[in-house]
């Protein structure tokens, strides 16, 4: 296992920009999720680090060694494929065994190695089997064999959980992290899902239109988003637009004149750019307080009617109608304790938040966040 | 059973019985004990199998006929797959019309292809001095024209549709490129690929107005020595000889079934 090291790494088709200027390390044993929505190149990245795709320009090196220019069979990585890719016509024991013997090691030795490996993923007693023989989960964990058994130096996961139904998927995710941690694997992982992101990363790197839009940890994306498609992406957000005033001070296009707490680094705003000094005041709806009368000891406080509301379980989603014309989603917690208001259609309700929940970012338009 | 099932069966068993009633009489024939066909026939006899023997343009025409057929088959699969890999899987100008070139063969007449290669051998042969007309070789190359478009048929057919990825994840456990097709790639088109060899045995084994032009004095195909022989005398002996061809290619299908269900590839 080694460091992947990524040095802008660019793949253009014709005039079409993949994936640009792509610039990252990963340090042994990390786990980096590349994120984002389908066709921002995050598997093209990817397949880029196993060779299935030539780069433009820019480096890849793993562990130190430049492989930019060599094949596939020459990198030494991992790929565990979405549809897996197992050789349908080999057993699941064969298949284990197909990259040993493309190493030339003396049977005995592939033997227990594929023996361990078969008990690492739980499928000892199955190896005689052949693929189709075996269940979604069962397949998908001979391909993690089949990637782990050859030692690579980074294992390579292209939506491993997306043919998983939704209950195997929380468990195999867990067991990938935990397989991951207990051998200190660098691996690289492709998703469009956020929570199997959050869950299962080290750091995050979140992707749009073939650029990194920002690289973090969870708590980086979540409590500083560098930009509107990151808060937008990570977490769900609150977008009200508008421009600063002063520092500390938003007005937003409804005429809400709201504070936020201008030092943190979460408004780090680039001055000078394209959007003409627009903004987006970004509020997460957890955040967001809902009362029957003006709660005095918030900063901000505005008047709504409840518009539309939806009861998922650990949070009550209100759809909030401001007095301004403007619409909050507001969560709020589910206690299920006696103090707990539920508000109904209709009501009149005082939505409040203190300075320091609201950042603001530029008001840039993002094509993605059309289709969210 | 509905009226429509029973006429549907009934047409299939005419239809059925319209294929297999020559080869029926074939076989039946060629116990006749009579030298001239006559019928009812007056007795039953082997005879005609030990006469077989005798006629040395048979055994001879069978030998090389088994030996340009299996040559023919094995060359046109070593150019049909390559070929048929590069159609599914590049993209480049002429694709299709190079596709249509590989199958004309089945479209065109035996004896206009026969005279043309025939010409085209003897001005090789004036050029070169190198003996193709009526040599072994010179049958072989003919017959991969016509085993060509079965193999691409064939191969064409199981390479759509084929998941490629299998072949990524083979390269990325370290298989090269000719790795990854022994290992993976052949073994999972191989009905395709048996059903190929099948066939382009069959055709060659087969091939009378191409091979027509092709022998000369010493080398005949079986099928040009049953001909030749029907030109003197029509005797059991024939239906005897063709008995025996229907069987050697029966043999090789059920052979084949026994590997690759060929009702799934064809």
């Amino acid at each position: 296992m080694a460091r992947i090291e990524l040095e802008s790494v660019s793949k253009r088709y014709g005039d079409f920009h993949a994936v640009r200027d792509f610039s990252l390390a990963i340090e042994q044993g990390e786990l980096v999720v590349l994120l984002g929505p389908s066709g921002c190149g995050k598997t093209t990245t990817l397949r880029m680090i196993a060779g299935f795709v030539p780069v433009t320009s820019g480096r890849v090196r793993l562990g130190g060694r430049d492989v930019t220019n060599l094949p596939p069979h020459r990198r030494n990585t991992g790929l565990v494929f979405q549809g897996y890719a197992l050789f349908p016509h080999l057993t699941a024991a064969e298949n284990v065994a197909f990259g040993l013997e493309m190493r030339k090691l003396p049977d005995a030795v592939v033997r227990e190695k594929v023996a361990r490996a078969l008990k690492l993923v739980r499928l000892d007693g199955l190896g005689d089997r052949l693929p189709r023989q075996l269940s979604g989960g069962q397949q998908q964990r001979v391909a993690l064999a089949r990637a782990l058994v050859i030692e690579p130096d980074a294992l390579l996961l292209d939506e491993p959980l997306s043919n998983l139904d939704a209950k195997l998927r929380e468990e195999v995710r867990v067991e990938i992290r935990q397989l991951q941690r207990a051998l200190g694997l660098t691996t690289v992982m492709v998703t469009h899902d956020q929570d199997e992101a959050l869950a299962m990363a080290d750091r995050l790197v979140v992707m749009s239109a073939g650029a990194i839009q920002q690289i973090g940890t969870q708590r980086d994306l979540y409590e500083r988003p560098r930009n509107r498609f990151v808060a937008g992406f990570v977490g769900r957000t609150n977008f009200l637009r508008g421009q600063l005033v002063e520092a500390g001070v938003f007005r937003s296009d409804g005429g809400l004149t709201l504070r936020f707490d201008p030092a943190p680094p979460s408004s780090a705003v680039v001055g000078g750019s394209s959007s003409g000094g627009r903004r987006a005041l970004a509020l997460r709806p957890e955040r967001l307080a809902l009362g029957a009368s003006a709660s005095a000891a918030r900063a901000n406080r505005v008047a709504g009617t409840v518009e539309f509301t939806s009861y998922l379980g650990a949070v009550i989603e209100y759809y909030v109608r401001l007095s301004s014309g403007e619409i909050l989603r507001v969560h709020a917690p589910n206690t299920g304790a006696a103090g707990d208001r539920a508000w109904a259609l209709g009501d009149t309700v005082h939505v409040s938040w203190p300075i320091e929940v609201g950042f603001v970012l530029e008001d840039e338009h993002h094509p993605e966040e059309d289709h969210r | 059973m509905t009226v429509g099932r029973a006429a549907l069966l009934t047409a299939a068993g005419l239809a059925l019985g319209f294929i297999l009633l020559p080869l029926v009489l074939v076989s039946w024939l060629s116990f006749f004990r009579d030298e001239v066909v006559v019928f009812p026939p007056s007795g039953y006899t082997l005879r005609w199998f030990r006469a077989i023997l005798d006629q040395r343009n048979f055994v001879d025409g069978f030998v090389t006929s088994l030996e340009v057929g299996v040559f023919a088959m094995l060359a046109g699969l070593a150019l049909g797959v390559p070929a048929s890999l590069c159609l599914t899987r590049y993209r480049f100008p002429g694709r299709e019309g190079l596709g249509l070139l590989l199958l004309t063969p089945l479209v065109v007449p035996g004896v206009v292809a026969g005279t043309a290669i025939y010409v085209f051998q003897i001005e090789t042969e004036i050029l070169t001095r190198l003996p193709l007309v009526a040599s072994l070789p010179g049958l072989v190359l003919a017959h991969v024209v016509i085993t060509i478009p079965w193999t691409v048929r064939l191969v064409t057919a199981s390479l759509m549709g084929f998941d490629r990825t299998v072949e990524e994840a083979a390269q990325n456990l370290g298989a090269g490129p000719w790795t990854t097709f022994r290992r993976v790639t052949l073994p999972l088109i191989r009905p395709g690929v048996v059903a190929a060899a099948l066939f382009g045995f069959v055709i060659s084994f087969g091939n009378l107005e191409m091979t027509l032009f092709l022998i000369g004095p010493g080398r005949t195909t079986l099928p040009i020595a049953i001909l030749q022989y029907l030109e003197w005398r029509i005797d059991p002996v024939i239906a005897a000889v063709s008995l025996l061809q229907i069987l050697v290619i029966g043999a090789a299908m059920v052979a084949t079934d026994h590997y690759v269900k060929l009702a799934r590839v064809l």
